[in-house]
């Protein structure tokens, strides 16, 4: 956000810092805790050399000769502490490894959990490839820098440590040493003001790749039937080419403030062993103490590094976290009732009361004051012109959306009354387009609903789609492949119906789920439904007169309103645009 | 499943067999190489100078003889201060080069495999879930351009340090330079082990990322299905349990990388301690002095360091290259139905000019080795300007049919040929892409659109259409009416996957797309299944006045085509029972009958014999 003052990316990224370790306080606890050790250990390791060189080294020189006991306890002192930097080392590994990993699978958790929370209308204005990069590359950019952030934590207790050390043995060079510091911090601010805006747009680029990707791979069928390869792989290879050149302008920033980062400790260094040398010369400090300051001082690079690596993240995990907010912010989840529905023996009475709908963004209302009812146990029809909003009407009656007018009533509750999980427990809804999930036919009629082996064979033989599953290699357990792809149109069409079949609702909505089935097929599920002593309530969206016929009535949806209702002969007499409609192939004949 | 999946994965497949693959097929990242290890050799040898020049302030500077040399600190810091600035720039200049190269020939990767996607035949592209493949181009990538900028010269920078420090040490002292050599070996081993382990743990990373994606598309695309019937806990706990799949196979990766840092670790610290041990037995032996012990002890550190660098480069090496694999596994698929013109550019033909005729040989085709045939040995011609319907039931091979006359996928036995009158036949595997496409389109049964305007769609089929030709075309196929109505007209948006438009509307615009393409063989699959009949009556006979004198393929359940066919054709369980025209089909014995029969009940509206 370019109104922001000029601090504020350093700000939030201190702010994002914290709310990792809020969310992960054991880890990060834990992990600390190692990388102190491995920090300790660290500075030990030098301090163990020293004293075996001053202990054992020297005098053994010296003298002209050891014993087995000083050799031993040297190599033992070498050794255990490497032992105890190792436990260092694997906690901080670990714990932050884990750390990290956590915080990104819970973040994906929590996108992917809104996806399914959000309503139908978020969705259409979220392309698919942009939530698949939401909920992996953003949020695994949030995250990253979280790997090395103990370390860097760690680090801190090291530089302090070395601050203290410095400042007992001479303040004059713990000054001169610790301006390294300030001018890491200084680096970072300005490093962070020039890197945000890129890596921003580096993140929103690879976003869009990825949005062309999964919308070209979509659509690769299309593409592939009118030789459209080339004009895809230009309109990809340019948003490629611009996130090359946003990372490359990212790569740019980050390749001058990682070399700064290395330099800094060595600066420092060399500037304290040359105020040093003076002060040696005056008499100040004695040479030793001064040689274990530089030595102290060439230890601090890593640790100045490693600090220097999650704030090189920070702009990123900013960017990557920017992303996702507005996901986990937003609203508009559909809100549930405390009410249940009433359970009969019959089928369920539903009933629009001037419903409206108007789709996000559009200009006109796509149903416009919509009434009917639908008795218990009644089938009607929804007849309508191509575009007059059957589907949407359908969508209504399921509760997919809810009318921005009017009430959708179940056995007279206002659906929006109703407790989550109702709606679909009482409805199937069939959709116009049948979609399968990857996975096996049994649970694509099932899932994960108490349906045994039986039941799910009696609703495939209701929507005839016993025999062909009989015949697929693995029967009831192949699987079918990503939406269905492994299995013809009708197909998977018959085993959505065979989906809603299995659950004899007590309400059936079937929007045109029927096209690709034979109508004997259509009929005897109407009847299996319909028979027995919980007869449902079917509304139908349908074309086929017979279909029609079916009906106890039929509604003429034409642009979005109920403009008839009557039973299919009365509806012929009264409606010259139905009449049109359903024997355009009668006509068809006639007029051939 | 579909029997064609990308191959077999090649985890097995060593590192460097991997590496060579990739670079192969990335000249423009070699091209810059020379110059940049050059710049990497100016950085290491600033990384090596600098901890030395150290040592010499302090060891000559300051523990001098007479104390410390003031003027000596002051010229050696001033060396050291301009090399340490000297090797900031080299690596500055090195990484922007590093950067450019690499991200120049990733995204030319990134591109390649893209495109190689779109060259997979359909099978192939189904064989894979739409998020795996899109992980391919997008995060495979990211992974492998981590290393190329950070761990490559790493580990060069390492490998000019040990070699540095090496010949240092040596100068100091043979023996124990050995010494160290040989304390190292076992890491070697270790190494080799770990790398193997490493590989395989990311490949399962690089996976279960392709899982995940594909678990969230699953989620977004079939919002509506998880709604209606209420499964959301159940979609959650999927989506829960593939996230969870990728957290814990990062954990694992995370165990092996820890314990390959730890080994480097350990096998420092005995280095040490035998340095320590065996320097002193030396040093009484007369073979070293005290000092030099002591400046062999700073070296050794100068030793280990680049050893854990290169653990931890080799670590970043193994994740890249299993995403680099994943890549290099798509671009090296051969896609099994090929463009001759880029098979056999010697042997490609094009399409003779004229409306096109079909010829089936003896054609069979099955999905997977072993099942059942969905073409079983259909021999066939039809004739040029034939309006031929394709009827059977749900399944019983007509989509197959049309993708094999379209060449979505080849026989896998007999062959398929198309020709004109006066032009002959040619096998349709000869025939170059650019000529198919151009002469033969197919509208699938289930159209997509891409998200954009309704004018953009349907430009897709002939590229450089203004406006005014896109709503002339609706006008040419009795659609104007419509295209008036929608909201903005021929500039609505259709939303993504024209989701913004009803079913049937997204047909018209499917087949309008299909139409301005200006194909002499047009394959319709269920192109109008979900139009009402009679938008559809108008749209189909403005099509048949458009489409006089070219070939039409229709498939439709809807028997209204068939009716109108010059001729049928009936597929029932893969085979082609029967042929003619309705008038002939209609009273001969046979399952058009059935059908027909069937299909004229429930259109005059009679209900249904339940049986
Ligand atoms: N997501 C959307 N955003 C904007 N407009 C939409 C959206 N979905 C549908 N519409 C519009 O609403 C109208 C009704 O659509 P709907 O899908 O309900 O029609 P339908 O009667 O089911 O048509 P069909 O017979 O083709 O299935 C159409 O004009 C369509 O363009
Ligand atoms: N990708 C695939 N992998 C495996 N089997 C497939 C695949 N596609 C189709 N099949 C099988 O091949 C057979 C023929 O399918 P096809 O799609 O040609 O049927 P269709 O006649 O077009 O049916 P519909 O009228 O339902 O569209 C079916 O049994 C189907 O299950
Ligand atoms: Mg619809
Ligand atoms: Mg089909």
């Amino acid at each position: 956000m370019p109104t922001r003052r000029r601090d504020a990316v350093l700000r939030r990224g201190f702010r994002h810092i914290r709310r990792a370790v809020a969310e992960q306080p054991r880890m990060f606890a834990l992990a600390l805790l190692a990388s102190t050790l491995y920090g300790g250990m660290t500075v030990a390791s030098a301090w163990v050399i020293g004293e075996i060189t001053s202990r054992v080294l020297l005098p053994a020189f010296d003298e002209g000769a050891t014993t087995g006991a000083a050799l031993t306890l040297a190599a033992v002192a070498i050794l255990g502490v490497a032992v105890l930097k190792i436990v260092g080392i694997l906690g901080r590994r670990l714990f932050a490894g884990v750390m990290s990993y956590r915080l990104q699978a819970e973040y994906r958790r929590r996108v992917t959990g809104q996806y399914l929370r959000l309503p139908l209308s978020w969705h259409q204005r979220h392309p698919t490839g942009q939530l698949l990069s939401n909920a992996n590359s953003d949020v695994e950019a949030a995250w990253f820098f979280v790997a090395p952030l103990p370390f860097a934590c760690g680090a801190l207790v090291m530089i302090a440590i070395t601050a203290v050390a410095l400042v007992l043995t001479d303040p004059l060079l713990a000054v001169v040493g610790l301006v390294v510091f300030p001018l890491v911090f200084l680096a970072n601010i300005v490093y962070s003001q020039v890197m945000s805006p890129r890596m921003q747009r580096a993140q929103q680029l690879r976003a869009e790749v990825s949005e062309i990707a999964h919308e070209s791979f979509d659509a690769a069928l299309v593409v592939k039937t009118l030789g459209r390869e080339d004009t895809e792989t230009e309109r990809f290879g340019e948003r490629a080419d611009q996130l090359r050149d946003g990372l490359i302008a990212v790569g740019r920033v980050r390749g001058l403030f990682d070399p700064m980062m290395e330099a800094l400790p060595s600066l420092g260094t060399l500037a304290v062993l040359l105020i040093g040398a003076g002060r040696v010369a005056d008499g100040a400090v004695d040479a030793g103490e001064l040689v274990a300051i530089a030595y102290l001082f060439t230890l601090l690079a890593l640790p100045i590094r490693a600090i220097g690596w999650v704030l090189a993240d920070l702009p990123r995990a900013l960017a990557g976290f920017d992303r996702v907010t507005p996901v986990l912010e937003a609203t508009g989840e559909t809100p549930y009732g405390p009410d249940a529905a009433t359970v009969t023996a019959a089928g369920a009475g539903v009933a629009l009361r001037g419903a409206g709908f108007t789709f996000a963004g559009g200009t006109r209302p796509t149903l416009t004051d919509v009434t009917f009812d639908v008795p218990a146990g009644r089938t009607v029809a929804v007849v309508g012109p191509t575009g007059s909003g059957k589907s949407t009407l359908a969508g209504l009656l399921v509760r997919l959306v809810d009318p921005a007018d009017g009430t959708v009533l179940l056995d007279g509750i206002d659906l929006r009354r109703l407790r989550e999980g109702e709606v679909s427990t009482q409805a199937a809804f069939v959709a116009q387009s049948a979609f399968l999930f990857d996975d096996t036919v049994r649970d694509n009629i099932t899932l994960g609903g108490p349906y045994d082996d039986e039941q799910v064979e009696a609703a495939l033989r209701v929507a005839a789609a016993d025999e062909f599953v009989a015949a697929l290699p693995e029967g009831l357990d192949t699987r079918v492949g990503e939406r269905g792809a492994s299995l013809s149109g009708g197909q998977r069409q018959r085993l959505a119906l065979a989906r809603a079949v299995v659950r004899r609702p007590r309400l059936l909505v079937l929007d045109d789920a029927t096209s690709a089935v034979d109508p004997s097929v259509e009929a005897r599920i109407l009847d299996a439904l319909r028979a027995g002593e919980r007869p449902a309530t079917v509304v139908v969206v349908a074309y086929r007169q017979a279909t029609i016929a079916l009906a106890d009535e039929v509604v003429w949806l034409a642009e979005g309103r109920a403009v008839a209702r009557g039973t299919h002969a009365e509806l012929l007499e009264e409606v010259p645009g139905y009449a049109e409609l359903v024997r355009a192939y009668s006509q068809a004949e006639v007029a051939a | 499943m579909t029997a064609a999946t990308l191959p077999a994965d090649r985890r097995a497949e060593g590192a460097m067999t991997t590496l060579r693959r990739g670079l192969r097929m990335m000249p423009e990242f070699r091209r810059g190489l020379p110059a940049t290890f050059a710049l990497a050799l100016v950085a290491t040898a600033g990384r090596v100078v600098v901890p030395i020049a150290v040592q010499q302030v302090i060891d000559r500077g300051l523990d001098g003889p007479d104390g410390p040399d003031l003027e000596l600190v002051t010229w050696l810091v001033a060396a050291c201060a301009l090399v340490v600035l000297l090797t900031a720039v080299a690596v500055y200049r090195m990484n922007v080069r590093l950067f450019r190269t690499t991200e120049t020939a990733l995204a030319n990767l990134r591109v390649r495999a893209f495109r190689h996607v779109h060259d997979l035949s359909v099978l192939h592209q189904q064989g894979e879930r739409r998020g795996s493949l899109v992980s391919r181009v997008t995060s495979d990538v990211d992974q492998l351009s981590v290393f190329m900028q950070w761990g490559g010269v790493l580990g060069l920078v390492s490998m000019g340090q040990l070699v540095v420090a090496t010949v240092v040490m040596a100068v100091y002292s043979w023996q124990l330079t050995l010494l160290v050599l040989v304390s190292f070996v076992p890491l070697v081993f270790a190494v080799r082990w770990f790398a193997r382990r490493l590989a395989q743990v990311y490949g399962v990373v690089r996976e279960r990322v392709g899982d995940v994606l594909a678990a969230v598309a699953e989620s977004v695309v079939g919002a509506p299905t998880v709604r209606a019937y209420g499964v959301r806990a159940r979609t959650a706990a999927r989506l829960d349990a593939a996230i969870d799949r990728h957290y814990r196979s990062q954990v694992d990766a995370q165990k092996v990388t820890a314990a390959v840092f730890v080994s480097g670790e350990f096998v420092a610290a005995v280095a040490n301690a035998a340095v320590v041990v065996v320097g002193v037995l030396l040093g009484l032996a007369g073979d070293i002095s005290a000092g030099t012990l002591v400046a062999f002890l700073f070296l050794v550190t100068l030793f280990v360091a680049p050893v854990q660098t290169a653990s931890e480069v080799l670590n970043e090496a193994q994740n890249a290259i299993a995403g680099f694999r994943r890549v290099l596994d798509v671009i090296d698929t051969e896609p099994d139905v090929r463009d001759p013109a880029v098979a056999t550019p010697d042997r490609v033909r094009e399409l003779p000019a004229g409306p096109l005729g079909i010829r089936f040989e003896h054609v069979t085709f099955r999905y997977a080795h072993g099942a059942r045939p969905s073409l079983d040995d259909v021999d066939l011609t039809i004739a040029p300007r034939t309006r031929v319907a394709v009827v059977g039931e749900t399944g019983s091979g007509k989509t197959t049919f049309a993708k094999l006359v379209t060449r979505l996928m080849d026989p896998v036995g007999g062959r398929v040929l198309l020709g004109s009158d006066d032009g002959g036949l040619v096998p349709l595997a000869e025939v170059g892409f650019a000529s198919l496409r151009a002469r033969v389109v197919m509208v699938p049964q289930d159209g997509f659109l891409f998200d954009a305007t309704v004018a953009e769609n349907v430009r897709y089929g002939r590229p450089g259409m203004t406006d005014d030709e896109v709503v002339a075309a609706f006008g040419d196929l009795g659609l104007g009416a419509w295209l008036a109505g929608l909201p903005e007209g021929v500039a609505t948006a259709v939303g993504q996957r024209g989701e913004s438009l009803s079913a049937g509307e997204r047909q018209l615009v499917a087949i309008a797309r299909a139409y301005v393409a200006d194909p002499d063989l047009l394959v319709l699959d269920e192109a109008t299944s979900a139009v009402d009949p009679a938008t559809e009556q108008r749209l189909t006979r403005a099509l048949d006045t458009l489409t006089e004198g070219r070939t039409t393929l229709t498939i439709a359940h809807r028997l209204s085509t068939a009716e109108r066919a010059d001729e049928v054709l009936v597929v029932d369980a893969g085979r082609v029972v029967q042929r003619g025209t309705h008038a002939e089909l209609v009273d001969a014995e046979g399952p058009y009958a059935r059908l027909h029969a069937s299909w004229r009940r429930s259109s005059a509206g009679e209900p249904e014999p339940v049986g």
